[in-house]
């Protein structure tokens, strides 16, 4: 079984630059779109290398989106970050028709993902972007497990596809785990560790937690496999189907509310073709609040001790309502 | 000049066929529009009707997807399809949508749009791109005035003005009027133009409705080099048909099949035909 050590920590978001950055030395279309906060969302890397290609918007989202589709209609390739509580919210219409309707080739990137932005708090804590994202027709939504994919995301996102791409990182520096030879996949599923009594699905920094977890849970003799679902839309149904069948239970995981997100999409696609008990970790129906990234992740059992003290107690039947 | 003027009124008429044929649709804003359409797509642009995606045209982004009609009636008589696909207008699977939408196929469609407010900054991305690629065509787009209530157009507004965008050029169709009523009343947008030129565009303000000025009006906007310009047309909603001139109830009412021949022999008789 492979262990996955941790490289170092770093920022997804610095990994989400560094990828735009190296997208656009390939392909010259690419444009960058800065509301503002471009250091802060990773995007000074390109904004520094390629000036020229670099515009500045102003604090002003919604025009944003409307200049990426503008410009996407004009054979670039537009990369628009801000953080996902701006993005996926303020601009939510323009997202939706001059965007998807229009089915035009923009990567949005979606940063301060969930509570683990800390000190900021609730208003800058993106919580609800998944949901919003995911149900949107031809969008394709993105939650890398570390800076790693994120770059190979944004890369992978530039390269490959051709319609909207909504990519969802962090703040803060957390473990960098997996392997640029690795193969990364949009759309595909990576189960990084087997187990038979349950799997975990994890997206976005939860996987490594979820990593832990199942380390901790295998000393009191539950083997819990894990799969890193990156691609929240369109969903591995497939990776989904074959976890529900061959372990009977799945344990979803996620900064975000539990309802519209990663553990929706799980529990929508089995239950029409393999119903199990499902257990939604995440954000349960409220708003984030101010404190340091580890705090608020233990308060929500958002660490891997929080997890499998969770999957423990499910499993002993402690959970129910 | 008499040309175009016979075009405007050839729009005017398939706007009420199509509309009628529909049973729904926006017959006042359409209408309104019919002379700056016939000198947009008749004398002023850069286009190929004959190959739509031709890299080198100039482009319209229709902001106020709900004036289709007038677009779709000025597409069919340049060339771009049959005018006998007017008559599918709104209709189940056809390439006319509602408002429009690019995914059913129609030529000559740059964007999607119909949710007000978005299309000056798609617009100004287009003209962006241009910039970028120093291609020299342009990029026009059409507002209505009671869209100007959206705060994003603003946005949009500031920002072309930042980026020098000369390219661009938006017509705002100043009927006046919106759905609750005089747009003065619903959301005063006066004094519109003193705003315009105060975030930074070259503001002119025409007659919507006058040929030449609307030709003078596009060619100025061509020699100015710093400002997006902004032509604000004054017109009145429903021209050419007295019953629904000015009507604010006709923004989203089509003519019935008893109407139209009474409206269309009106058309002809204020052409001198």
């Amino acid at each position: 079984m492979n262990e996955f050590q941790n490289k170092g920590d770093k920022a997804s978001r610095t990994g989400f630059g560094e990828g735009v950055k190296l997208a656009a030395t390939k392909h010259k279309q690419l444009v960058g779109l800065g509301v503002d906060i471009t250091q802060s969302v990773g995007m000074h890397f390109f904004a520094e290398a390629f000036p020229e290609r670099f515009l500045s918007l102003g604090i002003a989202e919604q025009n944003a989106i409307g200049v990426a589709a503008g410009l996407a209609l004009s054979g670039k390739i537009p990369v628009f970050a801000t953080y996902g509580v701006f993005a996926a919210h303020r601009a939510a219409d323009q997202i939706r028709i001059s965007l998807c309707y229009n089915n035009l080739h923009a990567i949005i990137g979606g940063a301060h993902a969930g509570i683990s932005v800390g000190p900021d708090g609730a208003t800058h804590q993106a919580l609800e972007d998944i949901a919003c994202m995911r149900v949107l027709p031809n969008m394709t939504v993105i939650s890398p497990c570390d800076a790693t994919q994120a770059s190979l995301a944004v890369q992978q996102a530039v390269e490959s596809l051709t319609g909207p791409v909504y990519i969802r990182f962090g703040r803060e520096a957390v473990p960098d785990f997996t392997d640029e030879q690795q193969s990364f996949e949009i759309g595909k599923a990576q189960r990084l560790r087997a187990g038979k009594n349950l799997t975990i699905i994890a997206t976005g920094h939860m996987v490594w937690e979820a990593l832990q977890a199942a380390k901790m849970l295998e000393k009191s003799g539950i083997a819990a496999a894990v799969i890193n679902m990156h691609t929240i839309k369109p969903l591995d149904e497939k990776a989904c189907l074959q976890a529900a069948r061959e372990t009977g239970r799945i344990v979803t995981v996620e900064e975000h509310q539990i309802t519209g997100g990663l553990g929706a999409a799980v529990a929508e696609c089995c239950s029409s073709h393999a119903p199990v008990p499902i257990l939604r970790l995440g954000i349960n129906d409220s708003f984030g609040e101010s404190g340091k990234p580890e705090e608020l992740m233990q308060k929500h059992g958002l660490n891997s001790e929080g997890i499998s003290a969770a999957i423990t107690r499910w499993l002993n039947g402690e959970l129910l309502p | 000049m008499e040309q175009l003027r016979q075009k405007a009124f050839e729009i005017r008429k398939y706007i009420l066929k199509s509309l009628t044929a529909a049973g729904s649709g926006h017959a006042g804003g359409s209408l309104g529009l019919a002379d700056i359409f016939a000198v947009l797509y008749f004398h002023q642009l850069r286009h190929r009707p004959q190959q739509p995606d031709w890299p080198q045209r100039d482009r319209l982004v229709l902001s106020i997807g709900h004036v289709a009609p007038v677009l779709y009636a000025t597409l069919a008589l340049a060339g771009y399809f049959p005018t006998e696909e007017l008559l599918q207008l709104r209709q189940f699977g056809s390439r006319l949508q509602g408002h429009p939408g690019r995914e059913h196929g129609l030529p000559g469609i740059e964007l999607s749009a119909g949710s007000l407010g978005q299309g000056l900054s798609v617009a100004l991305g287009m003209a962006l791109a241009d910039k970028m690629d120093q291609n020299d065509r342009r990029t026009y787009c059409i507002l209505g005035d009671g869209e100007l209530q959206e705060g994003s157009v603003w946005e949009a507004i500031m920002a072309a003005a930042h980026h020098r965008c000369h390219n661009l050029c938006a017509v705002v169709d100043r009927n006046g009027l919106q759905i609750d009523g005089s747009t003065e009343a619903v959301m005063q947008l006066e004094p519109l133009a003193e705003k315009w030129r105060s975030f930074g565009w070259n503001t002119l303000e025409i007659n919507g409705h006058h040929i030449t000025e609307i030709k003078e009006a596009f060619a100025k906007a061509e020699m100015e080099k710093q400002k997006p310009t902004v032509l604000i047309a004054k017109t009145i909603m429903g021209k050419g048909v007295s019953t629904i001139e000015n009507d604010y109830r006709w923004h989203g009412k089509a003519p019935s099949e008893q109407e139209l021949p009474l409206f269309l022999n009106e058309l002809k008789n204020s052409l001198g035909l």
